[in-house]
Parts: C-alpha cells; structure tokens; sequence
C-alpha cells in the first residue's frame, strides 16, 4: 500500500492539516501537498480510468507531463475539468472526483472494452464508422459524442476572475531549476531587467531531491542562498506557480500564474496572464523521464523512477512496500538508494543494460540492493494495483525467468530535455545518439525581427543531465543571449560536480524480442490508450509520416501532448519503418505547454467588458423610456420604444402610423459623419463616391454611393457641401470608422500628393430627425431659423438656430415624410432631444425607433446597406444607375464595374415584391423557378432582401432581387418557406408609398 | 506576435494594434485599363518565400499606412518606411542585401535584373 512515511519530506508542513474530499470520501493531507501526494499518503492509488478502454490508472508522475491523474475540481462555479493532481496544490476543503468511468471508479461497465480491445485497433472509428452513410448523423455522432471527452465541461458561469498583465523585459528565463537559477544569477549581474518564472511553487527544481554539492554547499542550501542574492537584486523579478506556456513569433511569451488555485477563499484573480515581450528568453525548462514500453506499464503502481523518490524525498509518500526498479540508465539508481534510504524494500533492480551501471549501481549494490543486468520485465502482474513483476532477459522475447511480488514499478527509459519553449516558434532539434534524445540544435534558433535568435537553451534543456555541466551549460547560454543584445555579465557558473555515469542505451520495447501479446499490452500514450501495437499497425497500414501516424493513432493527442509517449511512439514507428529515429522526426510542439485555463485567455474581456458600448447622447432617455434595444455595431440602437402592455410588433407599427400621420422623432446621432477638408477634396470625393460631389453646391446635399475596388456597393449616405473646400460626408451606422479608414488608406497609399484632411467627427455631434406632416410645425414653435420650403428647400441644409440651440439642419428624409435632420454639439443632444419632445406634444410627437425606420424606409424603395447589400452586389443591380456619373473618367469601382461579370444582364436586379395574399415573406427566402440543379435542388431565380408588414399599406410588402426582375412588371413568383408551403408574391416597382415624392418636398 | 516600428510615430507596435493590408507597391489600374492588367492588379498577388514587402497601418496609434520589409521565413524585419512611395527606399534595399547577400528587388518584382 502507498503511505506516509513517519519523517521526511521537505515540502509538507506536518503541522497544518488540510481535509479533502475524492469522490466524495474524505481524506487528510498536510499544508505543502500536491493532490497526488495527498492521495497516495491516504493509499488512493486508482486515480482515473483511461480514455478507450476504461483501464484503472493510477499516478505515473509527479510533475506536468501527468497523464493519468486528472480530476474534475470544485462545484459550480468553481468548477474545473482535467486537472492534474500532480500539479494540484492542495488546501482545506478541496472536493476532487475522478473522469471517466461509469457508474463508478472501482467498478467502470466501459472497462469491457478493454476486453475488447483487439476489436479497437489503430483507426477504429475510421474503419468503423464509415458505413452505412445513413448511419452517420443519428447513430454514429450520437455513440461517438458520448464516448469522447475526459472530464465533465462547467454547465455554471465561471466564478472567479482573471486577468492579464503586459510585461517589458530584457531577459525572460523559463523555469526556477539550478540552471534558470544560475542563468537569472547571470543575466542579472548584467544588469538588464530579467523576469524568472517557474511553474512550481517550489524553486530548485530536481537538484534539490537528488541532492549533490555546488559552490561547496547542498544544493537546497545553494538554492536558498542564490534566492536570497537574486530577490536582491532590483532588477530581477521572480514569479513562482508561473508558467511560461507559449513562444511566439518576435519574443511574445505568454506566462501563465496562478494565483489563487491554492488558496480559493482568497480575494484576488485566480489567474493572470503575462502577455510578455522579451528581448531574449532562456528556456530552462529541464527534462522529463521517459516510460518504458513492457506489458502491462499502465496498471496503477507503475510510475517513472523520479517520480517515486519525488514522493519519498519531497512528500514524505511512500508510493509502495517493495518497489521493483527497471531502467536502461543510471539515474533510476538514484530511485532506488532514496527508497532504500527511508527504510522501503527494493527487491531488485532490472537494469536493461548487459554491462550494468556505473558508481551509483555500485552505490546500491554496497547497500545491499539486488541488480540484475541484461534484464527486463516481460509483465507487470496485477489490476487495479501492481502485485508482482515477471523478469525475462531484456534480450530475448520474454520467457519468464522469475516473478517477484511488489506493489510499485519505478521505471526509467532515459530523459528528453523539454524542448517546447525552444521550438513553439520554430527552433530545430537534432538526434542526439548517445543519449537517445532530441535536443535543441542551437545553430537554428528561432527567429527575432532583428534576424537573430530570440531563444536559447539552459541546462538539461540543451541536454546535459549531470549537476556540473547543467551549471555550465546555463551560465554560457545565457551569455550568448546577453550577447545577442549586446549585454555582458560578470558572473561566473557556480561550480559542481558531474558524476560519472555509465551510458545509457535505448529501450525502446522490453524484451527487444516481445511477441505481439506482450507489445499489445505495452502502453505508449496512457491517456489516450495507444499500445505499441497500434504504432506498428499504423505503419503496416502505409501511415508512415509521423503526423499522420499521430492522427491515425492518437499518439501524443491527449491533454498531455504527450509529454511521456511522443518519443517512445516514434521509436517504435523509426523501427518498423525500417529507419532511424531522426529520419523520423517530431511532431509539432505547440503552444501551451500544458493546457490554461480558458478565463486566463479571457482575461477581463468579459460581460460588460467584452466590449465597449457606445451611446448616443439620449441613450439614457430611451433607457428610461421603453427602448428594445437592438445592437447596430458597437452601438445599441431602440429598436422601438414599448408602452404599456404592447407588444414589439404593436409598437412599430403605432410608430410606423404616428409618424407618417404626425411627427416623429429618430436618434440619428449613430450616423457616421466625416468632414473631407482641402483645396483637392472635391476631386477625392469624386474618386470616393460614384456619383459628382465636386459640383454640389455650397448649401446642398447630395446622395452617395461608396463602392470597393473590385465594384460592390460598401456605404452609401448623404454628402453635404459645407463650403467652397469642405465636405460633410454622412455614412451608414455602423459604416463611420471603415469609411473614413477607406478614405485615409487611398488618400495615404495612392493620392498622398493630394491636399485633403478627413476627420471623423460621428461623436461630436447628436443628430434628430423630426419627421412627419408636423416636422415644420413644431420647428417654427420652436422659433430661430426660416425653416420654410423657400428658405430651406428639400436636399438643402442651412446653419441657424431653434429654440435657443446652435443647430446645422438638413433637409433629407429617408421616410419619405416632411424630414429635417437637425445636428446639435453632442453635449447639448440631450437637451436639444427634451425640448422637442415638449414642445411636440400639441403636435403628438413620439420617439421612433429602428424598425420604423426600416419599414418606412422600404415602404419609400430605398436600399439599406447590409439589407439590399451584401457584398456581392453593385449599384447596377439595385437599379441606381441614376446615381453613377457617366461624366466622371474614374471612380473606385469603376473598372470593375465594366467587368464582363457585372454586365451580365442575367445579374438579379432589384423589384418590389407584394404579396398575393397580403403575408410577409419569410426573411431570406428564395425565388423558386423550373427544374432541378446538379445537387437535385429546386433552381432559383432571386431572393428576398427586406420584407415586412407595412403598416401604412396594411400588407406583406418586400424588396428582392430576382432575375430580369424590372422587365417582369406584374409576373407572380413563389416563395417556398422553412417547413413547407409557400408565398406568391407580384413583381412592383419598389416604390410602395408615394411615389411622386409629394409629402417629402413640402 | 509580430511587432513593426511605425515609421510615423516611432512606437514599436504588436500586430493586434496594427492591421494588415496586403502586398505593398501595388500600381493601380482603373478604367481604361486591359481585364488582364484590372485583374491581376486586383487579384495577383506575390507570395514569395523570403523577401517580402506589405503594407501595415498603425491601426491603433497615429492611424498612418506604413510599408514593412520582413522575411516570409524567419519573420526578420528589414525596416519600415513610409507608405508614399513607389519603391522601397535604398537603405532598406542595402539593409536587405547585406543580410540577404545576392538578393535583388528585380527578385521580388519579379522584372528581370
């Protein structure tokens, strides 16, 4: 059973206790644990059930490259999927439950699939569910949806908060090891801003459990002591239980602290998101141990070798009794010698190598430590716990030679320098033999905007293992960052020892010689079940490229990455390919290095502050008044204003009725207003719009077609000359900002030799349409200006004052009623929007909202951006030829408008729609027409743009675009809706109400 | 992230704070002109592996188009420089040279040396 040992462990504080729960049993751990410490103190071995087959799996790590121990955390609103125990700080009152299983752990129905598992090879659900087609929507994707997925997804909205934070520095060094430890000591001492980040909340990294002498101290002293110096030094910033997770092009880092994971009640953000620029960044982010492939390496109890003296060294845990040690290094000796240290049983250790170890073999053997050598495991005994091993000769094809009973395996099948900070952005790895490793070719760094390398390696990053050369290694890379930005340091490396080990040599399958029972049982990728065999089957089934053999597979797809199996899977892939590992290579590391939390991605881009609301100045009145808001960009529209009990629909169509038969009063303030200044304005506007503006006269306004380069209609809105060099130019909603960066782009890239300024005045101003037959009444009530017909004529626009306000009025309508659009300074909208309102009741004034607009608007035929736009239409098609000047030699949209496509008199054009039977056209509906096309589809012959109930006509009114649409006056087509049935419709002109323009020029 | 100087303001920018506008250097064609030439002044556009020149507006800060000189490979920026020219400025061609020796801006334009 796993334990607590009575002395030891350097991390936990044994006077605070902390309660938690694990599916729903409640257990006690002390102050410093890790949720997997925790749970193997109280003999919770059995952590989770792997992804296919359901197998019972228990901790293999005790680090971030965990594949096994994910957990669902917390309730609620706290609630977290796919947690890592290992990387889990625990406190008081933690509520853990495992993943995958049904109905529980212990028992798990699903684990019969492990009995299937010969049916479930590589490619399964590719081989499986492709026939019958039929079968995919309603039989496959629900079975496949039910299966797939670890842990549960938060059902409540996040709780907690999070944020982000910039950060300039210098130096970034990833990773709190000896070697980030000694590169902050030297990049220090140059005197540059370093940030040092370490993902733990522990600094030292691995050298404190294995222990050894630098600088003539231990190295948990050393640590201690270069802490102390460099918390010293104000140009170093150290940051804990921060990880540096991805490397972006140009040095932008992303760090990823969390806050408060441990410690919940606090107050505060639970994550922080450093948004880093780093001149240069040091990656010394260590290395991890890689498992080894025998049968049977998945059953609880089977941990990699530096994880089991982690739990001894750093928690006081005792993963097992007796612990059988397999490895193809020295290190794993290490293991073995801690264990034997805190008074555990170690029966033997399988070393793979014919030759046997070095000093540290010695060491074990000096205390009293069985080795065998040339030896391996064929399988691991056991269930939902490890009872025994089987040992054969690593050589042969695995006789059992004889079983010994233990309830842990530590393995070791070398390490991997962790490479993924190095080659996010595209450094190179080379194969390195010796030690069976691919590590960072410092020849191919990644690339900064300077041209030069941006990241460098330190430490076992680079490769090194040993404590000395780890030093080394970390001093000098970090002197070559320096000198890249033309910094120098004065420190030294500390100095250490390297011990001497004997070499390493690979194991990639134990025994060489297994048999496909045995490789069918050996695990590559524990959170994905991908066996050695599935590897092979891939490559037998011509997935030869590694990235394809990863899909096929899901080798390394995990939220692991795989971080254990990636080598391991290639090597076994390199064999069966018949080629070398390099030849190979790796699959791609991208970021993050272990998954983030999705708030931390957020930041405080949510709710409210996802983005930014702009209001009219009157936006607090239709707030108090009833407003339907409607978003129009980032502007929040009334859609209409309610009263009492009515309904939406009611409401418009009061508005629509009131306004036609009274007065109405629009917040025009959202419409986009650009003034185009300079002795060249008129002439780029007549490039900008495709109608003349050069000619307009000072005092008038004119209509205004916008098209992009390539013809289509993009804006359109109302030009008014301002005087001799200056222009008003009104534009859609939410048009402003691209229109006036349209603008500002040809004047800057093509015409810059041209003397105009533009400036994007939309929020200087309120703006109030008063329409309706009382629109003069209540304006001359008001007193100030002649706003008669004579004085101020229809398309005309004048500077004066109403009722005590500075006012610029425009006589434009795009309701087809008496219509002046009044612009006040926007500080004075609110005021101006009150006094209308008072001074309109005799006149019975209301307030209008979008939708009026919109249905007045098609009542009148004229076209909405966005509605009768959509991209892919031109001016042409929408029947405003009247519009584009056949004067002007040039406009943009010009040429493309003569191309071949846009003449085409097949191009849907566009007409009134009136409905036969007086219904509204569904939104979006096609015009059906003869026959079928390739796919056995209705053909079409046009669509609708706008359709509505008008209130003034009292019917289904529509505009669309139909093929030959004007020459078919009359002809009635059909609309088919959504769920059967359809809508005949007769081809009108699109001018429903008044068309000879008589109640707007008065 | 990639990050350009705006020559205007003189900020060192991240790329979510400027917009990207495409090749730069473009000659327009409007009426008058061929299909072939409209088209491929509208459509054709280089995607060369190394050298490149784009166009980048200072989206969020001073809101001015600059030209950028950047390696499609490694992401090196060679320079930038204001949009109001017709061809890259010599010191930026004699910057490109020196880290990309042999290289031409016949290279790019893809118009024989």
């Amino acid at each position: 059973m796993s334990t607590r040992l009575a002395t030891g462990g350097r991390l936990i504080d044994r006077g605070t206790q902390a309660e938690f729960t694990f599916n729903g049993k409640r257990f006690k751990g002390h102050g410093g644990d890790t949720l997997a410490s925790a749970m193997l103190a109280n003999d919770q071995m059995l952590m989770g059930r792997s992804f296919k087959y359901h197998r019972p799996r228990g901790v293999v790590t005790a680090d971030g490259s965990e594949p096994n121990a994910l957990m669902n955390l917390g309730e609620e609103g706290k609630f977290e999927p796919n947690a890592r125990a290992t990387q889990t700080e625990l406190f008081d009152g933690l509520k853990a439950a495992s993943q995958n299983h049904f109905p529980s752990l212990e028992f798990d129905v699903g684990a019969v699939n492990a009995k299937l598992s010969r049916f479930l090879p590589a490619g399964f659900y590719y081989k499986m569910f492709i026939h019958p087609r039929p079968f995919w929507a309603h039989i496959y994707e629900p079975f496949i949806r039910q299966s797939a997925g670890l842990g549960k997804a938060p059902k409540a909205r996040d709780a907690d908060r999070y944020e982000h934070f910039y950060a300039y520095v210098d130096v970034l060094i990833a990773g709190g090891g000896i070697a980030g430890l000694q590169a902050a000591l030297t990049a220090g001492a140059s005197g540059l801003d370093v940030l040092v980040v370490e993902q733990t909340a522990h600094w030292g990294g691995r050298a404190v459990v294995d222990g050894g002498e630098i600088d003539g101290k231990d190295a948990e002293v050393w640590v201690t002591d270069t802490l102390a110096a460099l918390e010293a030094m104000p140009n170093v910033t150290l940051r804990n239980r921060c990880q540096a997770s991805g490397v972006y092009d140009h040095g932008y880092i992303t760090c990823y602290e969390r806050l408060r994971d441990h410690t919940p009640q606090e107050p505060g953000p639970r994550h922080r998101l450093w948004r880093v620029r780093a001149r240069q960044t040091v990656a010394a982010t260590g290395a991890i141990e890689r498992p080894i492939s025998f049968a049977g390496n998945d059953i609880p109890g089977v941990m990699l070798a530096s994880a089991v003296r982690d739990y001894v060294v750093n928690w006081a845990v005792s993963p097992g009794d007796r612990t059988v040690v397999v490895t193809n290094n020295d290190d794993a000796y290490r293991t073995a010698i801690a264990l034997k240290g805190a008074g555990l049983e170690v029966p033997v250790i399988l070393d793979a190598r014919a030759g046997g170890g070095g000093a540290l073999a010695e060491e074990a053997k000096a205390l009293g430590i069985r080795v065998e050598t040339g030896r391996g495991i064929s399988t691991v005994k056991g269930g939902k716990r490890v009872t025994g091993v089987e040992i054969c000769a690593q050589a042969g094809e695995g006789s059992v030679l004889e079983t010994i009973p233990c309830d842990v395996v530590a393995m070791s099948g070398g390490w991997s320098p962790v490479v993924h900070l190095w080659s996010h952005c595209g450094g190179k790895l080379i194969w390195d033999d010796a030690q069976a490793m691919f590590k960072p070719n410092p020849e191919t760094a990644p690339i900064g905007a300077d041209g030069q390398g941006f990241v460098v390696t330190a430490g076992s990053a680079s490769g090194p293992m040993g404590l000395g050369e780890v030093l080394v290694d970390a001093h000098d890379a970090t002197v070559a960052a320096l000198g890249r930005i033309g910094a120098k340091s004065k420190a030294q490396a500390a100095q250490a020892a390297t011990p001497a080990e004997a070499a390493m040599e690979a194991v990639w399958m134990m025994p060489q010689g297994a048999g496909h029972k045995l490789r069918s049982k050996a695990w590559l990728d524990f959170q994905n079940d991908v066996k050695v065999s599935d590897v092979q089957l891939a490559a037998q089934e011509g997935f030869e490229s590694v990235e394809h053999a990863k899909r096929y597979t899901t080798l390394g797809m995990a939220t692991d990455q795989g971080k254990l199996s990636n080598i391991n899977g290639l090597a076994v892939l390199a064999k069966e390919l018949g080629t070398d590992i390099p030849n190979v290579g790796t699959t791609t590391f991208r970021p993050p290095y272990t998954p983030i939390s999705m708030g931390s991605i957020a930041g405080e881009a949510r709710g409210e502050l996802f983005q930014p609301v702009r209001k009219t100045p009157m936006h607090d009145w239709h707030d108090a008044n009833g407003a339907h808001w409607e978003p129009v960009g980032q502007w929040r529209r009334p859609y209409t204003f309610l009263r009492g009990d009515e309904t939406v629909e009611e409401a418009v169509t009061r508005e629509v009725k009131n306004t036609r038969q009274a007065l109405g009063l629009l917040d025009a303030s959202t419409l986009g207003k650009i003034i185009v200044k300079g002795p060249d304005a008129g002439k780029f506007l007549d490039m900008m719009y495709t109608n003349m503006m050069s000619n307009l006269k000072v005092g008038r306004c004119r209509y205004g077609l916008m098209c992009s380069e390539n013809g289509f209609l993009s804006d359109d809105g109302v030009v008014a000359r301002i005087d001799e060099d200056t222009w008003l130019c009104h534009t859609t909603s939410g048009g402003a900002d691209h229109v006036h960066a349209h603008m500002e782009e040809w004047l800057q890239t093509e015409w810059w030799d041209w003397k105009v300024y533009t400036a994007n005045v939309t929020e200087q101003y309120a703006q109030v349409a008063v329409v309706g037959p009382n629109a003069r009444r209540v304006l001359e009530k008001l007193g100030g200006m002649d706003v008669s017909a004579e004085a101020l004529s229809f398309m005309g626009w004048a500077d004066g004052e109403i009722g005590g306000f500075k006012v610029r009025a425009y006589r434009i309508s795009f309701s087809g009623e008496l219509s002046y659009e009044i612009a006040v300074p926007a500080h004075q909208g609110r005021a101006f929007w009150d006094t209308l309102l008072d001074a309109g009741e005799e006149f019975g004034v209301m307030p209008y909202g979008t939708e009026a607009l919109h249905i007045m608007r098609a009542e009148k035929g004229f076209i909405m951006i966005g509605d009768e736009t959509d991209g892919t239409v031109i001016p042409q098609d929408l029947g405003l030829n009247w519009a584009i000047s056949k004067k002007k030699d040039d406009f943009i949209g010009k040429r493309a408008q003569e191309r071949t496509h846009m003449t085409d008199p097949k191009r849907w054009k566009l007409v009134g729609l009136e409905t036969v039977d007086g219904s509204v056209i569904p939104d979006g509906a096609y015009a059906i027409s003869e026959g079928t096309n390739a796919n056995g589809q209705k053909n079409v012959q046009g669509r609708v743009t706008s359709t509505y109930h008008s209130p003034t006509l009292e019917r289904g009114i529509a505009m669309g675009l139909v093929l030959n649409g004007p020459d078919r006056m009359g002809e009635v087509i059909t609309f088919p809706k959504v769920g059967g049935g359809s809508v005949d419709a007769k081809i009108v002109d699109p001018v429903f109400y008044d068309p000879e323009g008589e109640k707007q020029n008065v | 992230m990639l990050t350009f100087t705006c020559p205007n303001c003189g900020e060192a920018k991240d790329e979510t704070e400027l917009s990207a506008g495409g090749e730069a250097h473009l000659t327009r064609f409007g009426p008058g002109s061929s299909d072939a030439e409209f088209e491929a002044y509208l459509f054709e556009r280089k995607n060369p592996k190394g050298v490149h020149f784009e166009r980048w507006r200072c989206a969020s800060g001073c809101g001015k188009w600059f030209h950028a000189a950047r390696c499609t490979t490694t992401n090196e920026v060679f320079g930038t420089y204001p949009a109001q020219t017709t061809e890259p400025p010599k010191d930026i061609i004699d910057h490109i040279v020196t880290r990309r020796p042999g290289w031409a801006f016949s290279d790019w334009t893809g118009e024989g040396a």
